[in-house]
């Protein structure tokens, strides 16, 4: 197609004349405009000095819904939690200082699972920068290394254009968290609001199509394989992949595995599925990583906590790794065949071209080795296993629910027994393992997908840190649940320190000094109920099920020394792994 | 190995803090980095010198790619290129040692661009290596102050063989 362009001394004019028709307005009109043209329903904030002209036109304009959090930490998490359950990107809006300050572990967080985060922090008036005004703090300077870009708007004519980048460069390409520091004077100040038609960044443009030479010789490559094992990471699920990478495994006749982050890609009651691998991954699919002949990695970056030892990590078999990132493809482990493009994109395209493989035998060895290693637990009569707990919500949710975790043992423990089903319904801190990330976080995937159930499964320490954000759901009626798996320990650092430390458990121990979990979620006006065994287990989850009004927490106490097996002990190999002897 | 690379980059403070930013962070090393407007508006030329085996500096490529304000990346040490590196160098002379600095400075095709009673400032240009030579030559006398520049490089346009 021919697209003609006017000579530039007409296309001045039309801008000249559409400019003049423009109309003017402030740096704070200008930034609701902005967000509602992006397509933004829902903002996280928390208000303050540097934004109070902002919030008064919030106030007065209805376009945007915003969510008062109790702690900017938590309107992170919660915008995080929204852009992993949605796949649109999460909004937070908070105050210059303190306010800014509090939103960096969220930060952090998503810029390690390359979630899409727009945070806008209030800033003091650009003359008083640099003078240690009142709430003052350089947080472009501080959150640097965390963001995949960042902005001061120095000018309000720049304002529109600089949010319309920022979205472009968060949800575009690897995703990640975008901040714009917004000056109060910069929000008070007039302008014609003229934003440009096209976004104009020289330096940013990532690769969406796989080069076709490197798709056929993956074809070639797939079909001679033997052993195939395909690892798929959160890059897929960023993606929107789920289709093609299920199209992918079936055409291959290849076993799946996902990360942390890429559970729910691949549904695991097919019988391709491995489940997870890594440290606290299945036996079988530790084993199949280990033996396999080629290893096609799909969005995922060779994180330690799947591959421990990398000189011992899957040894015998040849690499081959699609991702949008150029510098994920050998970082940490050397790859014979790198695709760099889309995930989506690419694999709609291989899968043209792939046919099934030879594995038929591979199959049937796999197969063997689930009945042999099957993931496992000991349930003891009287007492709450914690795996137990995550089983029956499974059934009870039949693996459609949204369940976002917190980090620790329940962490591993809703990873391997929960059946995902589904893409975007599995929320965890893979990459930087943020305690106090699944309060919020369930929050926000809630108010994003109110028709699905979103359940918190948290463990007693991580819950504390957060729990406070029960006040949002409540103040919104927002009926998101959260099941605390309580066990009066830190308990992943517990687990360790038993195994590696001779059961000296430094500073790990929270009882008898943990609140009444039930009395503090009562007091916030959230339903809650105390669970002690399996019958109370049943009758709860049925309640917490029903409930569609208000948040929901349910204390399950449950066995406090349980262990998550298998383990690969950090930095170990297959041939370290722990089966448990539970 | 040493590596020259050299950049296009946005002309913003930013640009700078990132870049340096994302090197530290990554444990990266910089031996050098000096940076300057281009001849485009708004755009500066960055030279990097650094170190590390290939897989690092296969890294650092990529990520310098990631950088926003990264319009281009050139890693110069792939081809013939061109490179230099400014220094001013106060050195301390009685009227005695005068003419031996001079004629050190001539040798080096330096430049003597200040004068004072107890000393000289030499400006020269050249390599590294020749701009270590001539500071090992002063230092005997007396070195007041020294100023380098960095490394700046660009690419040989004919990159075929002279002979």
């Amino acid at each position: 197609m021919f697209v003609t362009t006017a000579p530039t001394a007409e296309k001045n004019r039309i801008n000249k004349a559409e400019r003049t028709a423009a109309p003017v307005l402030t740096g704070a009109e200008i930034f609701i405009e902005s967000l509602v043209k992006e397509g933004v329903d829902t903002i996280f904030g928390y208000p303050g000095g540097a934004l109070i002209g902002l919030y008064d036109y919030l106030y007065k304009n209805n376009q945007l819904r915003h969510l008062l959090v109790t702690h900017e930490q938590g309107g992170a998490h919660a915008a995080d939690g929204y852009a992993r359950a949605t796949g649109k990107p999460g909004v937070v809006l908070v105050t210059s200082g303190p306010g800014a300050t509090n939103t960096v572990t969220g930060i952090a967080t998503a810029f390690m699972d390359s979630i899409p985060l727009l945070v806008f922090t209030g800033q003091v008036p650009s003359n008083m920068i640099g003078n240690d005004a009142f709430q003052e703090a350089d947080i472009l300077g501080i959150t640097r290394p965390i963001t995949k870009h960042s902005f001061l708007v120095r000018d309000v004519a720049d304002l529109a254009d600089t949010i319309h980048k920022a979205f472009h460069i968060a949800v575009t390409g690897r995703p990640g968290p975008v901040l714009v520091d917004l000056p109060k004077d910069m929000l008070a100040a007039k302008t014609t609001y003229f934003p440009s038609k096209n976004i104009d960044l020289p330096g940013y443009k990532p690769t969406v199509k796989g080069s076709f030479r490197q798709v056929r010789n993956a074809a070639g490559l797939l079909q001679s394989a033997k052993k195939p094992v395909i690892y798929v990471g959160g890059g897929a699920i960023l993606s929107n992949a789920a289709k093609e990478v299920t199209e992918f495994a079936r055409k291959l006749n290849a076993p799946v595995t996902t990360t942390l982050l890429g559970l729910g890609i691949f549904p695991e009651t097919d019988d391709l599925s491995l489940g997870m691998l890594g440290m606290h991954g299945t036996w079988y699919a530790n084993k199949a990583v280990d033996d396999c002949d080629l290893l096609i990695a799909i969005g995922a970056r060779f994180d330690d906590r799947v591959t421990g030892n990398l000189k011992k990590f899957s040894p015998h078999s040849k690499k081959m790794q699609i991702d949008i990132d150029p510098s994920c493809i050998g970082k940490n482990v050397p790859v014979d065949l790198p695709i760099v493009g889309d995930i989506k994109t690419v694999l709609a395209e291989l899968n043209t071209c792939v046919e099934s493989c030879d594995s038929s035998e591979w199959l049937q060895e796999i197969a063997q080795w689930k009945i042999e290693h099957p993931l496992r637990y000991r349930e003891i009569e009287g007492s709450l296993k914690p795996q137990q707990v995550i089983e029956a919500l499974s059934k009870a949710t039949k693996g459609n629910a949204i369940i976002a975790s917190d980090v620790g043992q329940h962490q591993m423990w809703v990873a391997q027994w929960y059946q995902f089903t589904q893409p975007r319904s599995h929320l965890s801190s893979g990459g930087l393992g943020t305690m106090g990330f699944g309060v919020p976080a369930a929050l926000g995937a809630q108010v994003g997908k109110p028709d699905r159930t979103v359940i918190g499964i948290v463990g007693d320490g991580g819950f504390q840190m957060t729990s406070m954000e029960i006040a949002t759901a409540v103040r919104y009626n927002i009926p998101v649940k959260y099941v605390i798996l309580n066990n009066g320990y830190l308990g992943m650092v517990r687990q360790w320190q038993q195994i590696f430390f001779d059961k000296r458990y430094s500073n790990t121990h929270l009882n008898p000094t943990n609140p009444d979990f039930k009395k503090l979620a009562e007091s916030y006006g959230a339903f809650s109920l105390r669970v002690k065994n399996i019958e109370e287990l049943h009758d709860a989850f049925d309640k917490m099920l029903a409930i569609d009004d208000r948040p929901v927490v349910l204390d399950v106490w449950v066995s406090p020394e349980e262990n998550v097996f298998p383990m690969i002990p950090a930095n170990g190999s297959f041939a370290d792994i722990l089966e448990g002897n539970e | 190995m040493k590596h020259t690379i050299s950049l296009l980059v946005e002309n913003s403070v930013g640009s700078l803090l990132r870049i340096a930013g994302m090197f530290s962070g990554r444990g990266f090393n910089i031996d050098s980095i000096s940076v300057g407007a281009s001849e485009e508006k708004g755009m500066s030329r960055m030279t990097i010198v650094t170190q590390g085996d290939d897989e690092i500096i296969e890294q650092i490529n990529k990520q310098l790619h990631k950088c926003i304000n990264v319009i281009k990346v050139f890693d110069l040490t792939q081809e013939a290129f061109v490179h230099r590196e400014l220094a001013l160098i106060k050195v301390k002379a009685t009227q005695a040692e005068r003419l031996e600095i001079m004629q050190i400075v001539e040798v080096f095709r330096a430049k003597i661009i200040d004068i004072c009673p107890s000393g000289l400032t030499v400006e020269t240009t050249g390599t590294e290596d020749k701009i270590n030579a001539i500071i090992s030559m002063l230092r005997p006398f007396g070195l007041k102050e020294v100023s380098r520049t960095g490394r700046i490089a660009v690419k040989r346009d004919f990159q075929g063989s002279v002979n």
